[in-house]
C-alpha cells in the first residue's frame, strides 16, 4: 500500500509538536533540511492498516518567502514531499493563526484543519460553530482536537486517510474586483506560458505581491497588471475574511485572557522581572548541582561494581594483559566517567525544557531587551545564550531568530562563553577535588565568569562598531500553559539520548586513542607514562601553559583531547591516571594525591576550569559556526580569539593568584 | 504618536506604519496593518513594549513600536476595523 505523506504546518506555538510527538511519541528521525540547518522531523503512524509518513515542518506564520523557515516549508509542500497538509491552529487565538490557513487554502494541496487547544476554547467559555467554519474554508474537514489531553487523535488520522486527495475550493478569500481582475490575466498568463493548471491563482497572487522566488522562476511581462506590490491590500483583505469568519463561527469571545495577564503582570514587571529571571536560573543551577550530585552516587556504585566484575572477569579468563588495560583503564574509565554525570545533564535539560514549554523563555527576551540593548544586541539574542547552558550547538543554529547577520555574528561569538553542560563535569570535577565544602560556589563562578565574558566581549565590539545597528526585537508572547509531560519526556528524552550516544561513539573512541597514547612510545608498550607518546605530545605545551599553571604535559594531553567534545578533558584525566571511577571519594583522593604530586594545587585547578570554560567549545560548535555563518575566515577568528582569551584569563588567574 | 507614547491598558487604532521594509511586511504578515486595533499590555522604561493584537501579544523592540503610529481608540469599536 501506498504511504501517505503528512505535513504538519502551523504557527509557532499553536501546540503543533505536541500534536505531532502524541502520534510518533519518541521515535523520531531529526535531520535538517538539505543545504540549510532548519532541523528536519520525521516520525510514522499507522491508522487502520494505512502507513503515514509524518514531517514536522518549522513553525512559521506565513508563506512568504522573508525567513529561511518559511522557505523551507514553502518548499516543502510545494515539492511532492507532502500529499496533505494537516495545518493545526491553535484554536484559542484563531484570528491570527487563520492567516496562515489562509495561505495554505491558496496554495492548491489538500488541507485538513486541526483545531487545537479546544480544552482551553472551552474553559474560556468560547463556542466555535464547527459546521459552519468548514463551509467559510472551501469545505475542508476540519478536526477539533487537544494534543495535551490527546483527545481528537484518532479522527483526525481518520480524516488525513479519507481525505488526502480531495482538492477543496481554490477561491476561498474573495478580494476586491480590481485585484481579482489581475489575478484572473495572471492565470491566463501563466497557463499559456508555463502550462500552470493546478494552482494558477496562487502563483498569480505571489506574483501580485512581487514575491521574489516565484517572481524569478515564472516571470510573466504584462507590465500594466504588475504595476506594482499589491502586498498590503492582498494581506488586508485576507485579515478581513478572517473577521468575516469569525464573527459567523467564534461565539462568546472572551475578550480577556484573564490568566496570562495576570502572571505577565508580576514575570514581566519592570522592576521585578529581571531579579525574578535570575531567582529562576539561581534554582535551575540548584537543582543541577544539589540534586544531581545527590543522584550521582546511585551511578557511582554501579560503575564501580561493573569495573570491578570486569576486572574479576577478565583475569579469570586469562586475557592478556594489555586487553585488561583497554578495557578497565580506557574504556570503563573514559567512557564511564562521564556517564556518572548523566543525572546533572538530565536535571538540566529537564529545567530548560519546562521553562520553554511553559511559555516564559519568550518573556526573557523582553525582559533581558534593555540590558542587552546596552550591548546593541536585542532581547532575542538572549535565549541562543540561555540555551547555551544546555547545549552550545543548538544554542548557535537558535541564534536564527535573529533577524540581522551582524547580530547573529556576535551572538555566535558571545554563546560558547556560556557554560554547556559538557563542561559540568569538569567543574564538578576539579570543585569538587580541591574547593571542598566550597566546590558549589567555585563551579557556579565559572558561569558567572563565562557570562562576564561574553558581556564584556559584546560591549567591546558594540563600542568599537561605527553605525550602531539598530536591535529589533519581535516576538510572541504566547499564553502560560502547564508544561506537557510528554513533550518535556521527548525533548529530554533527545538530548540525554545525545549525550549517551557521545558517550558511546565519540568518547568510546577518544578513550582508546587516549589509552593507546599514553600506553604506547616510539618502542613500543610503555611501563612509565612518561614514555609515552601522549606524553611527548603534553611536554611540547608545557612551555606555552606554564604561565598559566598549567606546564604539565597531562594537561595538555587532556587540553587537546577535550577538543574533540569537553567531557574528554575528564576521560584523559581519568585514563591518564588510571582511575576507574573518578567521582567516587577513593577515586577522587587518589587523583588528588596524583595531582598534587606533580604540583597541581587549587589555584591550578581553577585555572583549569577558567582555560576549559573560555577555549574552543568542541569539534561539532566549530562545524555548527562554520555551517551557520558560512564563513571559514569568521570561524577561524573565532577559535583564534577563544583560544588567545582562554590563555590570557588562565594566565591572568594564575599570575594575580600566585601573588595573593 | 507611536505606540511607545500610549499608556498601559489603553487601547489604540493603528494610523501608518512607517520602517524598514522587511520589518514593515513581518508586521503587515502578523497583522498589523493600519486601521488594526491593539492594546498595550506593558512597557520598559528603554522603549520595549508588550502589545496584544488579534489575541496575539508581542514584545516590540524600540527601533519597531517607534515606527507604529497610533491614535487612541474610540470606545466600542470592534476590532480591526476599518
Amino acid at each position: 500500500m501506498e504511504i501517505i505523506k503528512v505535513g504538519f504546518v502551523g504557527n509557532p506555538n499553536c501546540g503543533k509538536t505536541t500534536l505531532f510527538n502524541a502520534y510518533t511519541g519518541a521515535n523520531l528521525k531529526v535531520a535538517n533540511w538539505p543545504g540549510v540547518t532548519v532541523e528536519k522531523v520525521e516520525g510514522e503512524a499507522v491508522y487502520k492498516g494505512q502507513k503515514l509518513k509524518l514531517t514536522d515542518l518549522p513553525g512559521i506564520y506565513s508563506l512568504t518567502s522573508y525567513s529561511i523557515e518559511e522557505k523551507v516549508s514553502r518548499r516543502c509542500i510545494m515539492e511532492n514531499e507532502v500529499d496533505v497538509i494537516v495545518n493545526v491552529v491553535d484554536a484559542s487565538a484563531l484570528e491570527r493563526n487563520l492567516y496562515l490557513t489562509m495561505q495554505l487554502l491558496e496554495l492548491g494541496k489538500p488541507v485538513i484543519l486541526a483545531l487545537n487547544m479546544m480544552d482551553i476554547v472551552e474553559e474560556r467559555g468560547m463556542e466555535i460553530d464547527l459546521h459552519r467554519l468548514p463551509e467559510l474554508l472551501g469545505g475542508i474537514p476540519v478536526v477539533p482536537v487537544s494534543a495535551r489531553k490527546r483527545t481528537g487523535l484518532d479522527v483526525l488520522l481518520h480524516a488525513v486517510v479519507h481525505h488526502y486527495e480531495e482538492k477543496h475550493r481554490p477561491e476561498i478569500v474573495p478580494y476586491k474586483e480590481m485585484i481579482e481582475e489581475k489575478i484572473l490575466l495572471l492565470e491566463q498568463e501563466l497557463v499559456k506560458k508555463y502550462q500552470i493548471s493546478d494552482n494558477a491563482r496562487w502563483y498569480a497572487i505571489k506574483l501580485l505581491e512581487q514575491d521574489e522566488e516565484i517572481a524569478s522562476l515564472y516571470p510573466v511581462g504584462l507590465p500594466e497588471v504588475l504595476d506594482r506590490s499589491y502586498e498590503k491590500e492582498i494581506i488586508n483583505q485576507k485579515y478581513d475574511y478572517i473577521e468575516e469568519v469569525l464573527e459567523d463561527t467564534l461565539f462568546y469571545k472572551s475578550e480577556k485572557a484573564a490568566f496570562t495577564d495576570k502572571v505577565d503582570g508580576i514575570l514581566t514587571h519592570a522592576v521585578w522581572g529581571m531579579p525574578i529571571f535570575f531567582g529562576v536560573m539561581a534554582v535551575v543551577f540548584f537543582l543541577t548541582f544539589f540534586v544531581g550530585d545527590a543522584l550521582k552516587g546511585g551511578f557511582e556504585v554501579i560503575l564501580d561494581s561493573i569495573s570491578g566484575g570486569m576486572l574479576h572477569l577478565l583475569g579469570k579468563m586469562g586475557v592478556a594483559d594489555w586487553m585488561v588495560s583497554l578495557v578497565v583503564d580506557g574504556i570503563i574509565a573514559g567512557v564511564g566517567g562521564i556517564l556518572t554525570f548523566l543525572p546533572n545533564i538530565f536535571i538540566l535539560f529537564l529545567a530548560l525544557a519546562i521553562l520553554e514549554d511553559s511559555g516564559y523563555m519568550a518573556r526573557v527576551a523582553y525582559v533581558m531587551d534593555g540590558l542587552m540593548g546596552h550591548l546593541g544586541l536585542s532581547g532575542k539574542a538572549f535565549l541562543p545564550m540561555v540555551l547555551g547552558f544546555g547545549c552550545t550547538v543548538p544554542a548557535i543554529m537558535a541564534s536564527r531568530a535573529l533577524e540581522k547577520e551582524a547580530d547573529r555574528r556576535r551572538t555566535i561569538l558571545i554563546t560558547p562563553f556560556m557554560s554547556c553542560s559538557a563542561r559540568l563535569p569538569i567543574y564538578v570535577l576539579f570543585a569538587d577535588m580541591f574547593f571542598g565544602k566550597y566546590a558549589m560556589f567555585a563551579a557556579l563562578s565559572m558561569y558567572f565568569l563565562g557570562m562576564a565574558v561574553a558581556v564584556i566581549t559584546a560591549l567591546v565590539i558594540h563600542r568599537a562598531e561605527t553605525h550602531r545597528s539598530h536591535h529589533t526585537l519581535l516576538i510572541e508572547l504566547p499564553e502560560y500553559k502547564t508544561p506537557n509531560a510528554r513533550t518535556i519526556a521527548v525533548y529530554v528524552w533527545e538530548k540525554v539520548k545525545g549525550y549517551l550516544t557521545k558517550a558511546g561513539t565519540t568518547i568510546f573512541i577518544a578513550s582508546i586513542i587516549i589509552w593507546f597514547l599514553l600506553n604506547y612510545g616510539v618502542h613500543g608498550m610503555v611501563d612509565e607514562v612518561s614514555d609515552s607518546f601522549g606524553a611527548m605530545l603534553g611536554r611540547w605545551m608545557e612551555p606555552i601553559l606554564a604561565p598559566a599553571g598549567l606546564g604539565m604535559w597531562q594537561v595538555g594531553v587532556a587540553l587537546i583531547s577535550g577538543i574533540s567534545a569537553k567531557e574528554i578533558v575528564v576521560t584523559s584525566f581519568c585514563v591518564l591516571f588510571g582511575i576507574n571511577n573518578i567521582n567516587s571519594a577513593t577515586g577522587m583522593a587518589l587523583l588528588t594525591g596524583q595531582l598534587a604530586e606533580v604540583g597541581f594545587g587549587p589555584l591550578n585547578a581553577y585555572c583549569m576550569m577558567v582555560f576549559c570554560l573560555l577555549y574552543v567549545p568542541c569539534a561539532a560548535t566549530i562545524g555548527t559556526i562554520k555551517k551557520e555563518t558560512g564563513s571559514m575566515a569568521f570561524t577561524l577568528k573565532t577559535i583564534g580569539f577563544q583560544l588567545a582569551l582562554a590563555w590570557l584569563m588562565a594566565v591572568l588567574v594564575f599570575q594575580v593568584g600566585s601573588l595573593l | 504618536m507611536t505606540i511607545m507614547d500610549g499608556s498601559i491598558n489603553g487601547t489604540y487604532v493603528v494610523t501608518d506604519i512607517s520602517m524598514e521594509g522587511n520589518i514593515m511586511r513581518r508586521l503587515e504578515s502578523l497583522g498589523i496593518n493600519s486601521g488594526t486595533k491593539l492594546q498595550m499590555m506593558n512597557r520598559k522604561r528603554n522603549g520595549t513594549v508588550i502589545i496584544k493584537v488579534r489575541g496575539t501579544r508581542w514584545a516590540i523592540g524600540r527601533d519597531i513600536a517607534g515606527g507604529i503610529l497610533v491614535k487612541p481608540a474610540k470606545e466600542g469599536m470592534s476590532d480591526g476595523n476599518h
